[in-house]
């Protein structure tokens, strides 16, 4: 963060503010975008449960690398987008998201210092809590045992989307998304 | 701006996230209280979204249609020779339908039968897959003075795909026939027994309910009942096949997985009637 480093600088030109805002709201703004792709007719199986997994993996993986980008409330708007678009029931996808977003702030400090598996490893871990809690959660809410079968399929494809989501928006990271480049 | 003490700042900061939380949980409360609310929010984005899902939707179809067209190219030859074979089965169905058709309209003739009135339709494209992790359904794009309702039933070019169960300004949410939710009266074809058709999200709904002394029979046809006077009788749906576990299960006639443009069919239906009008009939049946 170039707040952090001492020393006088010029007041950012208006070109400039808008490049670090704009570079601040690259993970949510490219998270929803993903989220919409994802309920357009693809023609894909599984295509919801695909949409579940973009969610989760994003959100972690900005929670996990620049949690000033992704903070509560733009997690809040994304699971809201998630319910809407997903027809579950109002308030799941919001709740799910916010919890692995405060898991994953919690573990910040040692997750952030481990290398990709470990991370993958953890992730791995909440995204088959998100899964359980999803299905727990609707089940109460639609009063209904559902199958498993589409939770297990949804946490299989977070899991298994992890690396290829991770690896360009890790890029990303470093480059697009990264307001000290501005 | 308000300026706020460095510690306040942080505590607040800190409390956004179980703040965030509890309206979660009330928003949850909030949906399941008034259904309406979430109904409200998702047409609301649908109908903004539509148009935008529409157009990429043309270019979608596209590429499907080349990837078929692609493997199409590599089966080409047994393709022909399984068609020609098709053909020649059909050529003698279609002397058996034309020679009944020329008797149903006899006997009709001498029946004095009062045709049925031909439905009114609207043809609408399927630009958005609105199903989630645990419902299985389909957002349409209709035009802006659309008359699509509540209720009408969607059929593609070969069997029944469900009912409308949500309206917007410019869109519409067709509620499969495989969704946990969906119930349909239907029909056994060959012993006329009723059933039920109750979806599993699975991609082949499961028959239920069907009376003592008929046992649906594997590959036999099934079609929509009148029964509970929420579809008209006689809407193909799919044939019997039983599973593994030896639970018989439908096959749809619809391609419920490609669907890309569907017919939605005003039979005058008034099957989603308020309770209290459910009631007042009764008691005028009583009468």
């Amino acid at each position: 963060m170039s707040d952090r480093l001492p020393g006088i600088r010029p007041r950012p030109s208006l070109g400039r503010k808008l490049d670090i805002a704009a570079r601040q709201s690259f993970p949510t703004v490219v998270t929803s975008l993903l989220l919409m792709i994802a309920a357009a007719p693809l023609g894909l199986a599984a295509q919801a449960q695909i949409q579940l997994a973009v969610a989760l993996v994003s959100v972690f993986f900005w929670t996990l690398v620049r949690p000033g980008s992704m903070p509560p409330p733009a997690v809040f708007l994304l699971g809201l987008l998630v319910d809407l678009l997903s027809y579950a029931p109002l308030g799941v996808g919001v709740v799910i998201l916010l919890v692995l977003h405060g898991l994953t702030l919690a573990g910040r400090r040692v997750l952030g210092r481990a290398g990709f598996l470990l991370a993958w490893l953890a992730f791995a871990i909440l995204a088959v809590g998100a899964v359980a809690l999803q299905w727990a959660l609707t089940a109460l809410l639609t009063l209904q045992i559902l199958p498993v079968s589409p939770a297990v399929l949804a946490a299989i494809l977070a899991i298994g989307a992890y690396p290829l989501l991770a690896v360009p928006l890790g890029r990303a990271h470093r480059t697009l998304a990264e307001p000290d480049r501005a | 701006m308000i300026r706020l003490s460095i510690p306040l700042r942080q505590a607040l900061s800190k409390l956004t996230l179980p703040v965030l939380i509890a309206v979660a949980f009330g928003l949850m409360l909030l949906g399941k209280a008034d259904g309406m609310i979430a109904t409200r929010m998702r047409m609301a984005l649908a109908d903004a979204l539509a148009p935008i899902w529409g157009l990429v939707a043309e270019p979608l179809a596209g590429v499907h249609r080349a990837v078929d067209g692609m493997r199409s190219l590599a089966t080409l030859y047994q393709d022909n020779a399984r068609l020609r074979a098709e053909n020649d089965v059909l050529r003698r169905w279609q002397a058996v339908g034309l020679a009944l058709d020329a008797e149903n309209a006899t006997l009709k003739a001498n029946l004095r039968w009062v045709p049925e009135a031909t439905p009114s339709f609207v043809t609408a494209r399927v630009v958005a897959d609105a199903g989630g992790v645990y419902a299985r359904a389909v957002l349409l794009s209709l035009g802006p003075n659309h008359r699509a309702t509540k209720g009408q039933i969607a059929l593609d070019e070969r069997g029944l795909v469900g009912r409308v169960t949500e309206i917007g300004s410019r869109s519409a949410r067709v509620l499969l026939i495989t969704d946990l939710n969906s119930r349909v009266p239907v029909t056994l074809e060959s012993s006329r027994g009723r059933a039920i058709l109750a979806g599993t999200n699975g991609a082949r709904p499961r028959l239920t309910y069907w009376p003592e002394g008929v046992v649906p029979v594997e590959g036999e046809r099934v079609v929509t009942s009148a029964e509970a006077n929420a579809f008209p009788a006689g809407l193909p749906i799919g044939v019997v096949r039983y599973n593994a576990n030896h639970v018989p299960e439908i096959e749809p006639d619809a391609r419920l997985d490609r669907l890309e443009v569907v017919r939605l069919f005003e039979y005058g239906l008034n099957d989603l009637a308020p309770p209290e009008l459910s009631i007042a009939r009764q008691t005028e049946r009583r009468k």
